[in-house]
């Protein structure tokens, strides 16, 4: 067997991966701190978080306050930009050294391409994009959901004896913590040590734009597949009710909106208290990221379409025939505006 | 230069079907295809190929009735094809998959390039290219748009969730190819008798290669499957409008004012 470094008997801590941008921790990060705080006084751990960046330090106050009993902060210059090669040598020498029981990483963009890279390093078990986490009541093991291609199949996966158990978790699937200024912990610098040699991929150019957070719309109209491409009719119906605009990932895929507007198991997992999902057939890996809505809308033209089944009111129409009616009739009595 | 694919063949998600009885996925009547942002990854090796010339070499683990996928791919324009083929690397998790194809990689020689879809249709991890890179000691850049190679480096374009980066590494370097970055072209009938008949696809057991069968399959996976269940539904009213397209929109217009209300 692939043999992992420590074993189970010498691991002991649940650890976060914090990921953040602009100066602020990232929503998933906090999201997974409030969960993992849930999870580790089942477990009777302390969680840490791990926070690694140029000049980062100022953001472990706002990691305490959601939970972390410890921040370790590794600041260097070498891990400005996120980088595969930095990163990964970072984490796996404090996880060699320390020896912790789980670690945790929001499944983004970034923290999947670290969290593929460290698993292999560390010869151990890595669970892509769970759409829950929970504690086994017999074994203590990490339990990480996963859908099962897109057909209403949940699988449980678990990693025995390899460690740290690994998992990456979507935008979205926990609530953020509400923070708690009275919440203690201890900021920890750690030695980094970097060279150039270390980075071989370096970033020679990078556009960021404000990322739209798709997880906090109360409202949201959601296009796939059999909106053709037209999502600017998408866009005036959500005007018409105050919503946002989300998307499957075939739509985004297809390039008919950007990647921040993606939803379900590869995108984010949103709970808004109206979903309006247009041209939609309603496979799995979509269903999950809007199942908890309060209120679900279907329109498809196929009647026998899945989407119907996770849908409060169903309309089995051809969405070019139905939306310009109802925005005219949304005009005619404008719903109001959020309070 | 010669730029290495690794493909992945998948059953059609939209085929795969629940047993009911076992509460298992029954991929039985499904249609098996090549992963899609796998076929990216070929086309924009071919794209390579036709700039810089040299070789296009393709690379699957499965059941040797995975072969003529491949040869599908030496048809679409590809040199030759490697199968990674034994019963004991089924069952694998990402961590022992990666091993195994690393290995192939290993076996195939020297190469500049090493091109993955970003993930797969049906395991949808995205975590086999960055551990391939890593059994290498590669860099690895993932979910990228576009690539550019010159004097043994290349540029490569890659998204992120908020905005995009362009990266530079020095080859040989892993790189994992977004879904539908480009469009990927149809077999060229001028290769088929070629591709079906006399291609090269080369199979190779663990044997052949020496490989350490406990890294590879089921004993090399760190991770197991604890439990599957159906996902339970949602309790929704899964009400049915009828009437006319505006009959309808009068309908939800109406219901969409009582809930916005506050």
């Amino acid at each position: 067997m692939n043999e992992s470094p420590y074993s189970p008997e010498e691991a002991s801590g649940m650890w976060v991966y914090l990921e953040h941008r602009d100066g602020k921790l990232e929503g998933v990060s906090l999201e997974l701190l409030g969960r993992s705080r849930e999870l580790a006084r089942e477990t009777g751990e302390s969680l840490t978080a791990l926070l690694l960046g140029e000049r980062v330090e100022p953001l472990a106050e706002e990691a305490i306050a959601a939970g972390a009993d410890r921040v370790l902060v590794a600041e260097h210059a070498l891990l400005g930009p996120y980088t595969t090669e930095p990163f990964t040598k970072v984490v796996a020498g404090l996880i060699a050294e320390q020896h912790p029981n789980t670690l945790l990483l929001g499944a983004t963009t970034n923290g999947r391409d670290l969290a593929g890279r460290l698993a292999v390093r560390l010869r151990t078990g890595l669970t892509a994009d769970c759409t829950d986490l929970r504690i086994d009541p017999q074994s203590g093991l990490l339990l990480g959901e996963v859908t099962g291609f897109g057909h209403g199949i949940l699988a449980t996966i678990e990693c025995p004896v390899a460690r740290p158990q690994m998992a990456t978790v979507r935008p979205g699937v926990f609530p953020r913590p509400v923070a708690d200024p009275a919440h203690s912990g201890e900021v920890e610098r750690v030695d980094v040590t970097l060279s150039a040699s270390d980075q071989p991929v370096r970033v020679v150019k990078q556009t960021s734009r404000r990322a739209f957070d798709v997880t906090q719309s109360e409202r949201l109209v959601i296009g796939g597949r059999g909106m053709e491409g037209d999502f600017a009719l998408l866009r005036r119906l959500a005007k018409a009710v105050h919503a946002d605009v989300g998307a499957t990932r075939v739509a985004v895929d297809q390039g008919w909106a950007r990647e921040d507007r993606m939803i379900g198991q590869t995108g984010s997992v949103t709970r808004p208290k109206l979903a309006i999902i247009c041209g939609a057939s309603g496979a799995m890996q979509f269903t999950v990221g809007v199942k908890d809505s309060e209120t679900i809308i279907a329109i498809n033209s196929d009647p026998e379409a899945p989407i119907f089944e996770v849908a409060d009111y169903c309309v089995a129409e051809d969405a070019f025939q139905v939306i310009p009616p109802l925005i005219e009739a949304l005009r005619r009595e404008p719903v109001e505006e959020k309070s | 230069m010669h730029t290495i694919v690794c493909l992945k063949v998948v059953p059609k998600s939209e085929e795969v079907t629940i047993d009911e009885e076992t509460k298992t996925l029954d991929r039985s009547k499904a249609r098996s295809e090549i992963n899609p942002p796998d076929m990216n990854a070929v086309e924009m090796a071919l794209k390579l190929k036709e700039r810089h010339g040299g070789t296009v070499s393709l690379l699957a683990m499965g059941p040797p009735l995975f072969e003529p996928y491949l040869r599908l791919g030496l048809a679409m324009g590809a040199d030759q094809a490697f199968l990674m083929s034994d019963r004991a690397f089924g069952g694998a998790d990402t961590l022992a998959t990666s091993f195994v194809l690393a290995e192939g990689i290993r076996a195939i020689g020297s190469f500049d390039l090493v091109l993955c879809g970003d993930e797969s249709s049906d395991g949808a991890t995205g975590q086999v290219p960055p551990g391939i890179a890593e059994w290498l000691g590669l860099p690895q850049v993932t979910y990228v748009r576009r690539i550019d190679v010159s004097d043994g480096s290349l540029r490569a374009h890659r998204e992120l969730g908020a905005g995009s980066e362009v990266v530079e590494a020095d080859l040989p370097s892993v790189v994992s190819v977004k879904h539908d970055v480009n469009e990927p072209r149809f077999m060229d009938t001028g290769r088929w008798d070629w591709a079906m008949n006399e291609a090269p696809v080369q199979i190779w057991s663990a044997a052949d290669l020496e490989i350490d069968v406990e890294k590879a399959g089921v004993p090399g996976s760190p991770t197991a499957v604890a439990g599957v269940s159906v996902a339970k539904g949602a309790d929704r009213r899964r009400e049915f409008l009828s009437g006319s397209p505006e009959e309808i929109a009068a309908q939800l217009a109406d219901k969409i004012r009582a809930w916005v209300k506050p």
